[in-house]
């Protein structure tokens, strides 16, 4: 059991190297650099000695494969680089953005889980009743909507016209500011996972195992209780870990809008900006934290699941 | 009660639903089962047999529904009981092993745990005590070393292993009726016998009934004393398993018992072409007018194609549904 958890989590160094390696390409071949994104508001001009000064001075006048060797070697110590923006180490600036991009993440998957896995439950239960048909409609248009759209929509009414919660930033931290945001990126995740619950409970429901447990002489219940539940958990605790990188991922889109101090607005900065090194480093946090969750369900799915072998 | 009956299933009729209109998939169905009896129902595949037990067993599902007659256990009504009576016999009275051992068993749940839920539903027992029967359960369908196997999980087992563990669960509360819906079809020859033996056995001992279901006539002939046979949703041959096999005397049945292959046949008369039944089993919607029969039959006339044959009983005891019995 803690070999297999040692071997999960050691499989995702040669993941993390390669996400590394295609980022610092990608972002080495794309144009502009740190230097000229900072000529481009059209008042200053800046004389080409200086820019090569600031070239030299980030590093960005060597070849890649000489920058690639030296941002491996600074990986290898943990070190993420210096920002060129703000100068501090990009340890320090994703260290103050990860924790509300944490919360709203988790918020936003709760929210979904809360709501999604049960509604998915009871329309399976009923297949056709009008609490399945509700339930799969808005489930479509959750799917459907658009996280903007969505979070204005949040802010006018919940903000404007009700004045129940502040309408955007992260405030004092207290959970007032956490709702609309997390709602506007948990609608999406929520709707997949009563779909996904719901397949998964009526692919159970007609399994041959669950009509031994009726000829059993089982009630509904007990059988849904004792036999349905753990099988169909399986499924949806998959779906939950793959949703959550999804849901990093539009943060980015719902923290700009709700002028959340997460890592999704230091990454659209960042990336307007060419502040290669907090860029690289957003992207690599990222990417651990949708590693490390997927990891935790695998490993719980391998606990439920006696066919999942520890290897 | 009447008699020795223990079953008594009277003009049974499952309809299919398609699209709004039903569709009779097993029409007219009747026959009994004595106590500690062995039953063979057989037919080809799509010919009514499992829903018939799933009917008996109460577990017919959408869009299969009952459309008519009359199912008596211990001479009691079965159709009339309540959801909750019904499943208060399923398991305990009357219980039930399947086709597919790799899929029936729950593969979340070790297999110990499964068996031990029927004393647990059926007699009251808490976990502890029930977890200590069902060790029992297992060494009397004979799998070794049971205390450690009940631990294991179903895909830890062979599938002869988990059709013992089904037999050993089916068998649990010593139930009145067992209904076997092809137990040995999905498991290997050798394993086959061993799987029949034990379920004669255990029901003898028991005194359970047993429905035999299969399409293997070899092991009906074994194991049955009486025989129905099934087509297109009827029973159309009903007799002693020692004369059915003897004296078919419907020309499905007589078609059945020929397309048997005959150990030793090809040195005494040479090299022959197995013999079959030409076509298949015709849809439940599709079923033709006249017997149902009539279509694949050799000895089909006008009367076969335009009337449906009676049940008429034999004259050496027994029942067919044939123009033509004679």
């Amino acid at each position: 059991m803690i070999s297999f958890v040692l071997r999960r989590l050691l499989q995702m160094v040669p993941i993390i190297l390669a996400i590394a390696a295609v980022i610092f390409l990608m972002f080495s071949v794309i144009p502009g650099t740190f230097v000229s994104s900072m000529n481009d508001d059209g008042r200053s001009v800046m004389d080409a000695e200086v820019a090569a000064r600031m070239n030299k001075e980030f590093g960005l006048d060597d070849p890649v494969y000489v920058r690639f060797g030296k941002y491996v070697g600074q990986l290898a110590t943990l070190d993420l680089g210096t920002s060129f923006r703000t100068r501090q180490p990009v340890t320090t600036v994703l260290a103050d953005r990860m924790w509300p991009t944490a919360q709203l993440a988790f918020a936003s998957m709760l929210f979904a889980i809360v709501f999604g896995v049960p509604l998915g439950f009871i329309a399976a239960l009923r297949p056709g009743s009008w609490i399945d048909t509700i339930s799969m409609i808005s489930a479509v248009s959750g799917l459907s909507l658009p996280k903007f759209w969505l979070g204005l929509m949040l802010m006018y009414v919940f903000a404007l016209v009700l004045g129940w919660l502040p309408s955007f930033g992260y405030g004092d931290g207290s959970i007032r500011y956490l709702i609309l945001p997390s709602i506007a990126l948990g609608v999406a995740p929520m709707a997949l996972l009563a779909r996904t619950t719901r397949a998964a409970v009526l692919e159970i429901m007609n399994a041959d195992f669950v009509r031994t447990a009726r000829a059993k002489g089982m009630s509904e219940a007990r059988m849904v209780q004792w036999h349905l539940t753990r099988n169909a958990s399986v499924i949806v605790l998959t779906t939950i870990g793959l949703q959550f990188g999804t849901v990093i991922g539009q943060a980015v889109v719902v923290e700009k809008l709700f002028a959340w101090p997460g890592l999704g607005s230091l990454l659209v900065d960042s990336v307007t900006l060419r502040d290669i090194p907090v860029v690289q480093g957003a992207i690599l946090v990222i990417v651990l934290f949708f590693l490390l969750i997927n990891t935790l369900v695998d490993v719980v799915c391998a606990i439920i699941d006696p066919r999942i072998k520890y290897t | 009660m009447t008699g020795q009956a223990l079953l008594e299933v009277e003009g049974l009729r499952i309809d299919l639903s398609v699209n709004g209109r039903r569709y009779p998939a097993v029409q007219d169905v009747s026959f009994s089962i004595r106590r500690g009896e062995t039953f063979g129902l057989v037919g080809e595949s799509g010919c009514g047999k499992s829903i018939t037990a799933l009917a008996l067993i109460g577990l017919l599902r959408n869009p299969l529904s009952i459309g008519g007659g009359s199912i008596r256990f211990h001479g009691q009504e079965l159709l009339d009981l309540s959801p909750g009576g019904m499943r208060k016999l399923r398991g305990s009275r009357i219980s039930m092993i399947f086709q597919e051992p790799m899929t029936a068993l729950n593969p979340l749940s070790p297999v110990g745990r499964q068996i031990a839920e029927m004393f647990v539903l059926h007699k009251g027992a808490n976990w502890r005590e029930a977890e200590r029967q069902a060790v029992e359960a297992l060494a009397r369908v004979r799998v070794p070393a049971p205390e450690r196997r009940v631990k294991d999980y179903p895909h830890q087992l062979s599938g002869g292993m988990r059709q013992r563990v089904m037999i050993a669960m089916a068998l649990a509360c010593g139930p009145d009726l067992l209904l076997a819906d092809e137990p040995t079809t999905a498991l290997d020859v050798t394993v086959q016998a061993e799987i029949l033996d034990l379920i004669q056995e255990l029901s003898a001992a028991q005194g359970t009934a047993v429905l035999m279901i299969s399409h293997d006539l070899g092991l009906i002939a074994n194991m049955c004393q009486n025989v129905g046979v099934m087509y297109a949703g009827r029973l159309i041959e009903q007799r002693a398993a020692d004369s059915i096999f003897l004296t078919p005397r419907h020309p499905y049945t007589q078609g059945l018992v020929a397309s048997l292959p005959l150990l030793g046949a090809r040195s005494k008369f040479g090299r022959k072409k197995l013999k079959e039944i030409e076509g298949v089993v015709p849809p439940v919607v599709a079923f033709p007018p006249g017997c149902r029969f009539n279509p694949r039959c050799h000895a089909a006339t006008d009367l076969c194609r335009a009337e449906d044959p009676v049940v008429t009983p034999l004259p050496e005891s027994g029942l067919v549904r044939c123009h033509y019995h004679d």
